[in-house]
């Protein structure tokens, strides 16, 4: 692994991402991702789009510290990605990822259990993060009670209840219905607006893409490499929004990227 | 009307259930005795060859005190050896799923001594052991592999994305454990320990039949093998009657714990929706 020494005064003020150079390689089946170099500005919501199997997942594990880069530097939050502790990261996995035999309460606080907060000064923030997610009533429901939305409810105040700087979501709400998740995706939007946190948010649906993030980076397969970048400037992201001519037009943009990226794959 | 008519649809199946499930086997069992009594009083069949039922019920009254007393020291030793299967059982697990050396080192020996039949050591751990603690040495031989096994299955079995949520969160070893390995393996423990159960007993009473014909021993088997030698068949009934039921109990007692601890969350523990 290659890691240049950077100190956080050489890192861009306002970014909260930085990736350069990154790769990964598997052993017997040669490099999965990358070359990738990223920036990811502080406060910004930008997706990570591209077909299955092309290393988004990955790239987002990687700046998540769930897996080593096999070379690169990622940057974090201005600290090395090695080091980090996990409090300025919230992940959320595709599946909502609960333990079936807690509360959830005791979920949510699971975070802040881990990094030894006790039980009475977390309850606070446990209570706020629930209300966040419009959960404040399920605390003693368990999991499998609920509906697969508000499992990701709660996976979403899990990720929200140590107030980290960076929220990654890992294609969050591909198994949820159509209603679901366009509910979810307003939530979440209106959770950035209030709480102006960076994320970085995988999918591979061009149109919750376009809808949610101010930026889409469109990614090819095999090995995973940014294809193209589109920026989405829009003012007001609702229900509008969604059905308006600009957001068909970007919409076709990225699809056409996307099918782009896709055919390299075959060339390739 | 249709509420009616949908008490009704909803009262069938729950009845047919119950009867399923608790008559059943009760109308079998009466059905067994009064054959066994025909088969008794039709062929005047002697009561040292095989005694009737009402013989044996007689018997178990009558004998009740030395029975007791007996099952009681069975009982003792079946639950002093499940409990240290279950403490060894859990401890290896865990110790195994800490380190694979330890369990390469280890595990061929758990397996030998699980395969090995336990009626070959115990009159080898008779000679070494203290008689006591040869006959609790023994229950836990037969019952601590399942326990073993299943906890590795289970402390193995925890979702990934889970562990790769507690890796994120940095969380120790311990905490871990403690929050993620123990709760995620609990179902499958507890399904080794509902066999552990039934095969404490067994190895109890295989060693005490052992112990037995060395001329010592006060449980349910060696009353049996005594009344085997003195033909004393309608205690050996009663004798076996008493096992049989401890064990039935035994088995129900570990699921019912079993239930409470997982209702509230594991597949296995809720009701089939219909």
């Amino acid at each position: 692994m290659v890691l240049t020494a950077h100190t956080s005064s050489e890192i861009a003020g306002d970014s909260a991402i930085r990736l350069r150079g990154v790769t990964k390689a598997y052993d017997g089946r040669g490099v999965a991702l990358g070359p990738i170099d990223l920036d990811v500005q502080r406060g910004e919501f930008i997706s990570l789009l591209g077909p299955s199997g092309c290393g988004k997942s990955t790239a987002l594990r990687i700046v998540a510290g769930l897996i080593a880069p096999t070379s690169g530097e990622v940057n974090v939050a201005g600290r090395d990605a090695s080091a980090q502790t996990g409090r300025a990261i919230g992940f959320v996995f595709q599946e909502p990822t609960l333990m079936p035999w807690a509360s959830v309460r005791d979920n949510v606080r699971l975070p802040l259990t881990l990094s030894g907060i006790s039980r009475f000064d977390a309850d606070r923030r446990v209570d706020d993060a629930l209300a966040r997610v419009g959960l404040s009533e399920f605390g003693a429901a368990f999991p499998r009670e609920l509906s697969g939305g508000m499992k990701m409810r709660v996976s979403l105040a899990r990720a929200l209840v140590t107030e980290p700087d960076v929220l990654l979501l890992d294609e969050p709400f591909a198994a949820l219905d159509e209603i679901t998740r366009f509910r979810l995706n307003n939530d979440l939007l209106t959770l950035w607006h209030s709480l102006g946190k960076t994320i970085v948010f995988v999918t591979h649906s061009v149109f919750e893409s376009v809808y949610l993030s101010q930026r889409v980076v469109v990614m090819t397969a095999r090995p995973g490499r940014i294809h193209a970048e589109i920026k989405i400037d829009v003012a007001g992201r609702d229900e509008n929004f969604r059905t308006s001519a600009e957001y068909a037009a970007y919409c076709r943009q990225a699809s056409l990227a996307l099918a782009q990226a896709s055919d390299m794959k075959a060339v390739s | 009307m249709s509420g009616v008519a949908t008490d009704a649809a909803r009262g069938v199946p729950l009845s047919r259930g119950v009867i399923s499930r608790i008559v059943l086997p009760f109308v079998v069992l009466a059905l067994s005795i009064f054959a066994w009594h025909l088969v008794v009083s039709v062929n005047n069949i002697p009561p040292y060859v095989l005694p009737g039922p009402a013989l044996v019920a007689e018997t178990l009254i009558q004998d009740w005190p030395i029975l007791w007393s007996s099952l009681l020291t069975t009982l003792l030793t079946t639950f002093e050896g499940f409990i240290a299967a279950a403490v060894g059982g859990i401890a290896l697990a865990l110790l195994f799923s800490q380190s694979k050396w330890l369990e390469r080192a280890l595990l061929p020996y758990a397996v030998i001594l699980q395969v090995t039949p336990v009626i070959a050591i115990a009159p080898l751990l008779l000679i070494y052991l203290p008689q006591q603690t040869a006959v609790v040495a023994c229950a836990w031989i037969v019952a601590f592999f399942p326990v073993l096994s299943n906890t590795t299955l289970g402390l193995n079995s925890v979702d990934r994305n889970l562990a790769g949520l507690f890796k994120l969160y940095g969380a120790s070893r311990w905490q871990t454990l403690r929050y993620l390995k123990l709760p995620a393996a609990l179902p499958y423990t507890l399904g080794g320990l509902r066999i552990a159960g039934g095969l404490s007993l067994i190895g109890a009473v295989v060693a005490e039949i052992a112990a037995g014909s060395a001329g010592s021993g006060s449980g349910l088997a060696y009353r049996i093998a005594e009344s085997g030698y003195r033909l004393n068949i309608p205690r050996m009934f009663a004798a076996l009657l008493l096992l049989s039921v401890a064990g039935v109990v035994i088995y129900m007692a570990l699921a019912l714990v079993s239930h409470l601890l997982l209702r509230r969350w594991h597949e296995s523990a809720l009701r089939k929706e219909s």
